[in-house]
C-alpha cells in the first residue's frame, strides 16, 4: 500500500487535525473528514500510541512531530503542510471526535463564498441544533472570549473553537507564535493584525466523556490566560 | 565577625568561582561575567561593612540599609525571572521550528516516495 492516498497531489480543500495520543478516536474522525475534503493532514504531535498508524490507515497524510510541542505548534505545522500541498482552503478540527465532518464542510462552503478569509465554527452561536455543551464549558468559553476581546480587541462568539477555516491567503500569512492551547486565541489576534474578514457559522459540538477528559481544566485555563497576556505584551 | 557574614562571603566566593568556570568553558559572555562579579563583590563588601548599605539607603531615601538591600534583591530576582521566562519562550519556539522543519521534510520525502511508487512500470 502506498503511504499516501493518490489524490494528495491535487488536494485543494485540506483538513488539518492536530492529534496527541488520540488512538481511540482518530480513525473515526479521519474517516469522516476524508469524505468532505480533498486531503486530510493529521499532525501527530509526538504521540506514544498508535495515532499515526490509525490515521494513515483511515486515509490521512500523517506529519509527525518527533516530540510533543502542543496544539498550537501542531496547527502551525499542519497549516504549513497544507500550503505545501497547494491548499485553497484549510479547515482545522479536533481529533477527539468533538467536531462533525458536516460542520467542517459548512466551514469550507462559507470560505468558498470568497468574501471572508477566516471562518470560525462557533459552538456558542445560536443554531437549530446547539449540541450538548456542559455549563462549565460555556462559562470557560465565555471567559476565553472576554479575555481574547480585552487582549486583542476582537469579539467572537467562540474564540476557543478548534473548528475553523482559513483561505489560502490567510493560511499563508498566519504567524502562530505560541505552542499550546493559547494559540486558539492567537488566531483571533492574527485576524485583527492581518485584517482578515471573519464569518462565524454555527456548529454542533459533541461532548463525550472522552472529549471531556481531554479538555481544559481550571489550571490549564489559568496557564493559557497568562501565556496570552505574555504574548500580547511581550510578543 | 558574625556567622552570617562568613556564610555570605563563602557563598559569594563560591558563586564567583562558578561564574569564572562558566566563562572559561565559553558558556558566559564577558559582559555577564563582569556584571555577576560586580554583584558578588558588592555582596562581599556589604557582608564585611554592613554600614555601606546605610549610605545607599540614605541616598535612595529608604529607611534602613538592610531594607534597601532586600528591595534591590527582590527587584533583581523579578528581573531574572522575567528574563528566564523570556528565554524559555524563545527556546520553546526554536525547538518547535526544528521539530516542524523535520516533520515537513519527512512528509515531503514520503510524498516523493509515494509518487515514485505510483509511477507506471514501477508498481
Amino acid at each position: 500500500m502506498p503511504p499516501f492516498p493518490s489524490h494528495v497531489s491535487m488536494a485543494k480543500r485540506i483538513i488539518v487535525i492536530p492529534a496527541y495520543n488520540e488512538e481511540l478516536t482518530i480513525a473515526d474522525v479521519v474517516s469522516g473528514a476524508v469524505k468532505i475534503a480533498d486531503c486530510v493532514v493529521v499532525v501527530d504531535d509526538g504521540s506514544r500510541d498508535r495515532t499515526s498508524a490509525l490515521a494513515k490507515q483511515a486515509g490521512a497524510l500523517v506529519v509527525r512531530h518527533a516530540v510533543n510541542r502542543g496544539v498550537g505548534a501542531a496547527l502551525g505545522t499542519g497549516i504549513e503542510a497544507a500550503l505545501r500541498l497547494d491548499a485553497d482552503a484549510v479547515v482545522t478540527m479536533d481529533a477527539d471526535g468533538q467536531h462533525r465532518a458536516e460542520d467542517a464542510a459548512k466551514v469550507f462552503e462559507r470560505l468558498a463564498e470568497g468574501d471572508v478569509e477566516f471562518v470560525i465554527g462557533s459552538r456558542m452561536k445560536k443554531s437549530e441544533d446547539p449540541g450538548n455543551m456542559p455549563a462549565h464549558r460555556v462559562l470557560f468559553n465565555t471567559v476565553g472570549n472576554v479575555l481574547t476581546y480585552l487582549l486583542f480587541g476582537v469579539w467572537v462568539t467562540d474564540s476557543q473553537s478548534g473548528l475553523r477555516g482559513l483561505s489560502r491567503n490567510a493560511a499563508s500569512t498566519i504567524e502562530l507564535r505560541t505552542n499550546g492551547m493559547e494559540s486558539l486565541s492567537e488566531f483571533i489576534k492574527e485576524k485583527k493584525d492581518k485584517h482578515w474578514r471573519l464569518a462565524e457559522v454555527p456548529i454542533k459540538a459533541i461532548y463525550t466523556d472522552y472529549s471531556m477528559s481531554k479538555g481544559q481544566n481550571f489550571f490549564v485555563g489559568v496557564k493559557v490566560a497568562l501565556r496570552l497576556i505574555w504574548r500580547r505584551f511581550f510578543g | 565577625m558574625h556567622a552570617i557574614q562568613i556564610v555570605l562571603i563563602c557563598f559569594a566566593v563560591f558563586a564567583m568561582s562558578r561564574v569564572l568556570i562558566r566563562h572559561r568553558r565559553g558558556l558566559m559572555r564577558m559582559l555577564h561575567v563582569e556584571l555577576w562579579l560586580l554583584f558578588w563583590v558588592a555582596v562581599v563588601v556589604v557582608a564585611l561593612r554592613p554600614g555601606t548599605t546605610d549610605l545607599l539607603a540614605t541616598w535612595l531615601g529608604v529607611g534602613r540599609g538592610v531594607d534597601t538591600a532586600m528591595y534591590l534583591a527582590l527587584l533583581m530576582i523579578f528581573y531574572l525571572l522575567f528574563r528566564s521566562f523570556g528565554k524559555i519562550e524563545d527556546l520553546d519556539r526554536q525547538l518547535t521550528r526544528v521539530v516542524r522543519a523535520n516533520a515537513l521534510r519527512e512528509m515531503e520525502q514520503d510524498l516523493t516516495a509515494a509518487k515514485d511508487h505510483e509511477r507506471p512500470g514501477e508498481k
